[in-house]
């Protein structure tokens, strides 16, 4: 079969792994992020827990992807074929990279800055979301760039344990000694990977727009 | 749930636990081993050369958009025929998992020697030292941190992907996951998932364990108050 048949074939199908494929990628992205953010700020405030943080989501991004799918459904007590776990897992991968990027970038705010949002009578909450936050967000968001690029392949993992997504190409294509599924999922993951790390880089640009252009 | 690992005749003998570990870390070995050959030196010369350095950034980002399992399957459906003997599994499967390897120590090692402290250098070269000594001498044991640290990397990815590399016959911790996927057999799946994530905390920590070890004590206390948090903040 050629690769136009199969595409006229399966076209729907590869829209439908699609689609599941960037929830699961999409969702614990923004997951991940929202656990970071106070954590990482913990860790910025807290100078005895950063080693502690950081170290912890090193060796929770330790965990290979493949055993973390499996044992979750023991820890949470989802059902083994449950995306849920897929989204749960990358939930914890992206927290696990970001806290420490949180952290970094919050602590890199120069204390000059700091000092004049405080003369400015700002208190810490309004510190946080209007002066810290906006200076670390090229930091946070060079490090989204990575995990999301790295979100979309480890998804695709989880077509071993029998979760639907655009790995289901890979693991089908190989079962039935087919490439064309195998090069089509490649080709959707890369294109998918690049869209979303140009969203995050036009929107990288939109939230800092004091940076010059080539920066941002 | 624990049954699976607390029955003795599961770990031993051919397909026991003990052998799949073994196995899993030869693989990991011969990868690791292979990627240092080729990262290392290759590294090294960009980081003196300083060319090539946009060239290597590019292929990295490349490689980590590429779906793993995907390339692990191709590379595997199209080299395994050609190999005719029992290692026509393994030797693609080890093509992939080099592949993946290598990125991670060449930016290491590049990124290390052109972040060493140019003073040092400088002073290394005043004091007459050649080119290589400087290198060996001064620049590597600098470079030794980030060297590590991507080491460690690569080494996880390897650890991760050997165990998904059990879709494509190869032996290893991962089978206890695709065999027990296939029959069914949850608690085998959980106990050789329970013993890939014991064996890449191990085999992470002992690399922190090494990197305290190998690593100069001056430049560890140099890294460590490297992260200070703003007083004001």
């Amino acid at each position: 079969m050629g690769f136009l048949d199969w595409m006229s074939y399966n076209a729907g199908r590869v829209g439908e792994l699609t689609l599941a494929h960037l929830w699961m990628t999409l969702t614990p992205t923004f997951i991940g992020l929202l656990l970071a953010l106070p954590v990482g700020w913990f860790a910025y405030r807290h100078r005895r827990a950063y080693p502690w943080i950081v170290g912890i989501g090193g060796l929770l991004y330790t965990l290979p992807s493949l055993a973390v799918f499996i044992i979750l459904p023991m820890v949470v007590g989802t059902r083994i074929l449950d995306p849920l776990n897929v989204v749960i897992a990358l939930s914890v991968y992206t927290f696990a990279l970001l806290v420490r990027s949180v952290a970094d970038g919050l602590a890199s705010v120069s204390p000059e800055t700091n000092q004049a949002a405080e003369a400015m009578g700002m208190n810490g909450l309004q510190r946080f979301f209007r002066v810290q936050l906006p200076v670390a967000t090229p930091v946070i968001l060079a490090s989204m760039r990575v995990i999301v690029v790295t979100n979309v392949s480890i998804v695709s993992m989880a077509a071993i344990i029998g979760v639907p997504q655009l790995g289901s190409l890979f693991t089908e294509g190989f079962s039935r000694r087919q490439t064309i599924p195998i090069i089509v999922g490649i080709g959707v993951c890369l294109l998918l990977a690049i869209v979303l790390d140009q969203l995050i880089v036009r929107t990288s640009k939109i939230l800092t727009p004091w940076l010059p252009k080539e920066r941002a | 749930m624990l049954e699976y690992l607390l029955d003795p005749a599961n770990w031993s003998g051919s397909g026991g636990i003990g052998m799949r570990i073994a196995e899993h870390l030869l693989y990991t070995f011969i990868t690791m081993a292979i990627a240092a050959l080729i990262a290392m030196p290759l590294g090294i010369l960009i980081g003196v050369s300083g060319r090539g350095e946009a060239f290597i950034a590019g292929i990295a980002n490349a490689l980590r958009a590429l779906p793993t399992l995907g390339l692990l399957i191709l590379i595997v459906m199209l080299v395994a025929p050609l190999i005719a003997n029992r290692l026509a599994f393994a030797v693609p499967a080890i093509i992939v998992l080099v592949l993946l390897a290598v990125p991670p120590i060449l930016t290491g090692t590049y990124s290390g020697i052109q972040n060493a402290d140019r003073d040092a250098v400088q002073a290394a070269r005043g004091m007459g030292f050649t080119t290589l000594q400087i290198l060996f001498r001064v620049q590597l044991p600098i470079a030794l941190p980030l060297i590590m640290s991507g080491l460690r990397g690569s080494l996880l990815q390897v650890v991760s992907t050997a165990t998904v590399a059990a879709f494509v016959s190869l032996g290893g911790l991962g089978r206890f996951i695709i065999d027990g996927r296939a029959n069914q057999d949850y608690p085998q799946m959980f106990a050789g998932a329970i013993v890939v994530a014991a064996v890449a905390l191990g085999l992470e920590l002992f690399f922190i364990l090494l990197e305290r070890i190998v690593v100069s004590p001056g430049l560890q206390r140099r890294t460590k108050t490297s992260f200070a948090p703003a007083a004001a903040g």
